[in-house]
């Protein structure tokens, strides 16, 4: 187990999300759609210039940039 | 319930299904409004079954319920304000704890809420079963499955809403958000109560609870509503924020939103959900992804589908088009062959009929293209276009969810700058959206197709789909590069989130495309039918008035009658009658010209004609132009006028496009710097006024139609000038 930043997760890596480092409306956003801490989620795809990510939580797809990754901590294998 | 003013609310997730269920329930018996203050879409309808009248409310889909964006705030509004009897909640059963987050948050509201548990015929092939009766007595509300598409389970819905109306009256939800969070909501509970003010109209433990969550809508409320109150609670709010910040990393928000999120995974965990199949499988929407955003394949994939559009539209209309064109052709005719010669003819003919037949024969084309656009949206293709497109749209200081103000307004040809002016609120960066709703006015909208439709048919009849896709390219790089200009000189500032569903791909229903098709081209045909008529009848007055003085009416008749002699006595010689004819033909062309030059509009077209003949354009373009700050399709009516008017042929048979193909003072070079000049220049007013009220400011409104004309003008002069250096 190690942990790292949603940003360098590579395509259909899994993992668990450790920590959301964000506040006001981005945190909000983020927790809207399902991101706190817990949650499991996969790197569906990534945007064809590389950014924004597509990832997988709970059977639907989500879509952030990845400077906003940044702020995600995420437990891989 | 059974009164025949019982409204209920739906209300859910975007993507939940919710406007299919709402088409389902009420049919074509819609009414589209505004919500009070605010430029948020309000739909309303009736449901009929027998006695049974209901009338339901589509609200805004929102993800959650905090004062985070206008639609959310005016949902809120509305079930505060407006006390509907129940809420019908539209979760997606396929995606069940996701869309139960804003379920909890309507019962910690307190309000009426009944679950409709929609598209159970996705969920079932993705192999989830749903123990409805055990989700429904854990969570305390009815839950009615439906299938939303083909209407199933919309009847029994509205039976449980009208008939156990009690069953959802529990009050509000009391979850617990772990221990400090809870002391701190008992007092701020116990100070607000007293205050009638704010208790009789919101809960008073939800209000504590926004406070906590920062809600300002909420705050700025409570400030107004009794700033000591406000100021107590502040002092609670703040000193549990700094509590938790210290001892557990986090803030208030996020602690409420873990204990959300923690109630419904306490209920997913009591076999509610059994998964048949891997939870991770890749369904086949996900498939269909791996090509359509594919890195290499999706851009190229994404032009097709777009250009695609465009043939669609252009090829499917054209006949249809050709039909209005042929009768409004003949409804002219018709009133020629029986009216008398008088200025109310001039009125019908050229004021009414030409005006706003002009327009309604593009009507075919903005239907096709709604249509397509609408497959776009409903089968979720437009958020893929966002997602490839948000690294690009960044680069012009603008945000991924601007592509959806940019294609409302016409950057997939054919929109309007009004609702697109509009859709810039879902923007939550105030930066942002100004950039965004200053530079979708260059999107070609759907009153500029009639314009560039005209010109193109005209003057590059053979390569139409092609010279469209270029003006939608001329466009799209002019908004943006004009965006990046705002963002680096008058709008700087950062950049926000960029958190969006991407739904699975579905099959549109035909209904949901019909009634989405016909709304928005009854909406412009309705501008057409009222607006245009009214500003056509006020052009030709300007284009009649004053009319010649008699010294130069004496001196045209006298010319007449000088053709007249000089052929007398060959009236038997083909040649000599010929030749008379054409001489009076051609005079008398040229004495309606010289009366609309001396009308008002010629007056200021000519006035204008000095700085416009840089670009290329005449007084009549100008006059054109004058009424297309009106609404742009006035460009092509106001032609259609003064080019009939100006021409005296009763014959008028001849389309306009053939008349401008033919006139020597056009060539396809002033064709395009119109068209440049029609892309970039001043919005509508209609436009101009969404602007002021999107900005909040006239400001913004004056500065759009100042730096739109001027930055229009300089690219029309690049173009005409250097085409001219060229030889074109």
């Amino acid at each position: 187990m190690k942990t790292i930043s949603m940003r360098n997760m590579a395509v259909g890596q899994r993992g668990q999300i450790l920590s959301v480092k964000a506040d006001g409306e981005m945190g909000r956003r983020i927790r809207d759609m399902g991101l706190i801490r817990g949650a499991e989620i996969s790197i569906q795809g990534r945007a064809p210039l590389n950014d924004p990510v597509a990832i997988r939580i709970k059977g639907f797809t989500l879509t952030l940039r990845n400077n906003e990754a940044d702020l995600i901590s995420v437990e891989v294998q | 319930m059974n009164t025949m003013s019982a409204t209920i609310a739906l209300a859910g997730n975007p993507n939940s299904g919710k406007t299919t269920l709402f088409n389902a329930l009420t049919g074509a018996r819609q009414h589209v409004g505004n919500y009070p203050g605010v430029t948020v879409e309000k739909k309303s309808g009736t449901y009929v079954n027998g006695d049974n009248k209901i009338t339901v409310v589509d609200l805004p889909g929102t993800y959650s319920l905090t004062a985070y964006s206008p639609e959310e705030v005016a949902a809120r509004d509305f079930l505060i304000r407006e006390k509907p009897q129940v809420v019908v909640n539209i979760v997606d059963a396929s995606n069940l704890e996701r869309h139960l987050y804003l379920t909890v948050q309507f019962m910690e509201m307190g309000v009426p809420v009944c679950i409709a548990l929609n598209m159970m015929d996705v969920a079932k092939t993705r192999g989830i079963d749903i123990r409805v009766d055990r989700l429904s007595k854990l969570l305390g509300v009815p839950i009615i499955p439906t299938v939303a598409r083909s209407g199933k389970g919309k009847d029994e819905l509205m039976q449980v809403v009208s008939s156990e109306e009690r069953a959802m009256k529990n009050g509000p939800l009391r979850l617990s958000y772990g221990e400090d969070l809870d002391h701190a909501l008992d007092t701020m509970e116990s100070l607000i109560r007293p205050c009638t003010a704010v208790s009789n109209i919101y809960d008073s433990r939800w209000v504590a609870l926004k406070c906590l969550e920062n809600d300002q809508q909420i705050i700025d409320y409570m400030k107004s509503a009794d700033s000591g109150l406000y100021a107590s609670l502040k002092q609670i709010k703040d000193a549990v924020t700094d509590h938790l910040k210290k001892t557990l990393e986090t803030y208030p928000e996020a602690m409420i939103a873990d204990y959300r999120y923690g109630y419904i995974s306490s209920i997913m965990k009591q076999g509610v959900m059994v998964h048949r199949y891997d939870e991770n499988r890749l369904y086949l929407s996900d498939k269909i992804d791996k090509v359509l955003v594919n890195r290499l394949a999706g851009p190229v994939i994404m032009a097709a589908v777009l250009f695609g559009l465009y043939y669609f539209t252009f090829t499917l209309s054209e006949a249809p088009v050709a039909w209005l064109e042929k009768a409004i052709e003949w409804i002219g005719a018709t009133a020629d062959a029986h009216m008398a010669d008088s200025l109310l003819k001039s009125l019908v003919i050229s004021g009414i009929i030409d005006g706003v037949g002009g327009v309604l024969g593009f009507a075919p084309l903005i239907m096709f293209m709604f249509f397509g656009i609408a497959i776009l949206e409903d089968s979720g293709y437009l958020a893929r276009v966002a997602f490839m497109l948000d690294r690009v749209f960044r680069i012009f200081g603008l945000h991924g969810s601007s592509v959806m103000a940019f294609i409302v307004s016409g950057g997939i040809a054919g929109g309007c700058a009004v609702p697109g002016v509009m859709a810039s609120r879902t923007l939550r960066s105030p930066k942002e959206r100004l950039a965004t709703l200053l530079t979708v006015p260059f999107m070609n909208c759907g009153a500029k197709l009639p314009v560039f439709a005209l010109l193109v048919g005209a003057f590059f009849s053979k390569n139409e789909a092609t010279m469209m896709m270029i003006i939608t390219v001329i466009s799209w790089v002019g908004a943006l590069l004009a965006a990046k200009l705002l963002r680096m000189t008058l709008i700087r500032g950062e950049s926000t989130p960029f958190v969006m569903e991407l739904p699975p791909y579905r099959l549109p229903t035909f209904n949901g495309l019909l009634i989405h098709t016909f709304e928005r081209t009854f909406q412009y045909v309705k501008k057409a039918g009222t607006t245009i008529l009214g500003i056509s009848i006020l052009l030709w007055a300007m284009m009649t008035f004053p009319g010649l003085p008699d010294s130069a009416k004496e001196g045209f008749e006298s010319r007449k009658a000088q053709i007249q002699t000089s052929a007398s006595g060959g009236e038997s010689i083909p040649s000599v009658v010929e030749k008379r004819d054409a001489e009076i033909k051609a005079l008398e062309a040229e004495q309606s010209e010289a009366t609309l030059r001396n009308s008002i509009a010629g007056r200021i077209g000519s006035s204008l004609e000095g700085i416009t003949s840089f670009a290329g354009f005449d007084w009549r373009t100008n006059i054109a132009l004058v009424g297309g700050f009106a609404a742009k399709e006035v460009i092509v009516s106001t032609l259609g006028t003064a080019y009939s008017m100006g021409d005296v042929d009763p014959e008028a048979t001849e389309s306009l496009r053939d008349s401008l193909a033919s006139n020597p003072s056009w060539s396809p070079l002033s064709a395009l710097s119109l068209i440049i000049f029609t892309i970039f220049y001043a919005p509508c007013f209609v436009t101009v006024v969404c602007i002021v009220k999107e900005s909040g400011s006239w400001k913004w409104g004056a500065f759009s139609m100042a730096f739109n004309t001027t930055l229009a003008f300089l690219l029309a002069v690049l173009v005409y000038q250097t085409g001219h250096l060229m030889g074109f």
